[in-house]
């Protein structure tokens, strides 16, 4: 009975998800994309990088990239804390 | 546990290539793909190829988890303290390109090939989360592996 | 509805995932299924940012017929899902650890003992 009710559920979330997807834009076709064109255009000037995604990732948006470095810190330092007891000789 | 001979040698003449080519992803993040978190995973999986060729118990003895800890820590507060540099006027602020310092050309405006010297403050911040992911990925792996080395013999 | 397929690819591989995930009672296979979703989410990401016939954001030796932002394709997804799989991967790292430490504890990997053991 249990299985049932959890294939029923997953079958009901793939219909969803799926008609949700078809309803989506044309895959290729971006609708608003004046922050990008900004960002291609200016990224010379304002970071002098030749690469647009690595002045996104650490100049436009440098924030996020602080948070990521943070998250995997604390993951590091979880894995050395867990295992810590065998981890000696 | 650890190979035969003729694994370790391969791989132990296949390490300094993948390396250089690792540190060469990251040095060189403004200019083509690749950036610190890429070369840091690169140079990390030739790390674990050394690992996976000599046996834990060997690089165990050699390396411990705790230098591996400090140098990721020095990974992550140069990336800190290189975003505070510029907090006269913001946080995280580019104060290196188009002044006549280190890192300083600006290029100009469309297709070019690349020039090492622009990009201001993004080499050595790519150089700094490049070090911590490579000591962050290597530990975990090292740790996982000596821990299932070490559980295996006893029964439960 | 027929160019929507990359789209359909990227939610048929978090449908595995949520299958595995729902279905099997080893704990490895239910990190796996964890892994298969993240790829999928990573996927779909990144395909909300393609134009059509476009080249990467990248200005290092273009082809010499590209209009300047009407022929790149954009950049701020690409650098939103660098994020994710770094995070992805820290994620996991840390599930293997306490993956390892149960199976120290219970001697066993089936999650439905896992509950009833006290041990």
């Amino acid at each position: 009975m249990n299985k049932t009710v959890s294939a029923c559920a997953l079958a009901l979330f793939a219909v969803f998800l799926v008609a949700s997807v078809l309803m989506l834009r044309p895959f290729g076709e971006p609708e608003e994309t004046t922050m990008d064109d900004y960002i291609i255009g200016n990224a010379q000037n304002e970071t002098g990088a030749n690469n647009a995604v690595t002045s996104v990732v650490f100049d436009y948006r440098g924030f996020d990239t602080l948070g990521e470095a943070t998250v995997l810190f604390t993951a590091v330092a979880g894995v050395l804390l867990v295992l810590r007891r065998y981890a000696h000789e | 546990m650890s190979e035969s001979k003729i694994i370790k040698t391969i791989s132990s003449i296949a390490f300094p290539f993948v390396m250089i080519y690792g540190l060469y992803v990251i040095l060189h993040g403004h200019l083509t793909p690749g950036g610190g978190f890429q070369g840091g995973a690169i140079v990390a999986s030739a790390c674990v190829l050394l690992l996976a060729g000599y046996g834990s118990r060997e690089i165990a003895k050699r390396i411990k988890e705790g230098q591996l800890s400090v140098l990721e820590s020095i990974g992550a507060l140069g990336f800190v303290s290189l975003a505070l540099l510029g907090i006269s006027t913001t946080f995280f602020y580019n104060f290196l390109a188009g002044s006549h310092s280190i890192f300083g050309r600006i290029p100009p405006f469309g297709s070019n090939p690349g020039d090492l010297n622009t990009a201001g403050l993004l080499p050595l911040m790519n150089i700094s989360v490049g070090i911590k992911v490579i000591a962050g990925l290597f530990a975990i792996v090292m740790v996982l592996a000596f821990v299932t080395w070490k559980m295996g013999g006893r029964k439960q | 509805m027929i160019y929507n397929i990359p789209f359909i690819a990227a939610i048929s591989l978090v449908l595995i995932g949520l299958y595995t995930l729902i279905f099997k009672r080893n704990l490895i296979k239910m990190i796996i299924g964890i892994t298969i979703m993240e790829s999928g989410v990573n996927l779909f990401l990144i395909t909300l940012g393609y134009r059509k016939e476009s080249v990467a954001p990248i200005f290092t030796a273009l082809p010499s017929s590209t209009t300047i932002p009407d022929k790149m394709s954009l950049p701020v997804p690409q650098a939103l899902t660098l994020t994710s799989i770094v995070i992805g991967v820290a994620v996991l790292a840390l599930m293997l650890a306490i993956a390892v430490q149960i199976y120290r504890r219970y001697g066993t990997l089936n999650v439905d003992k896992i509950r009833r053991l006290r041990g």
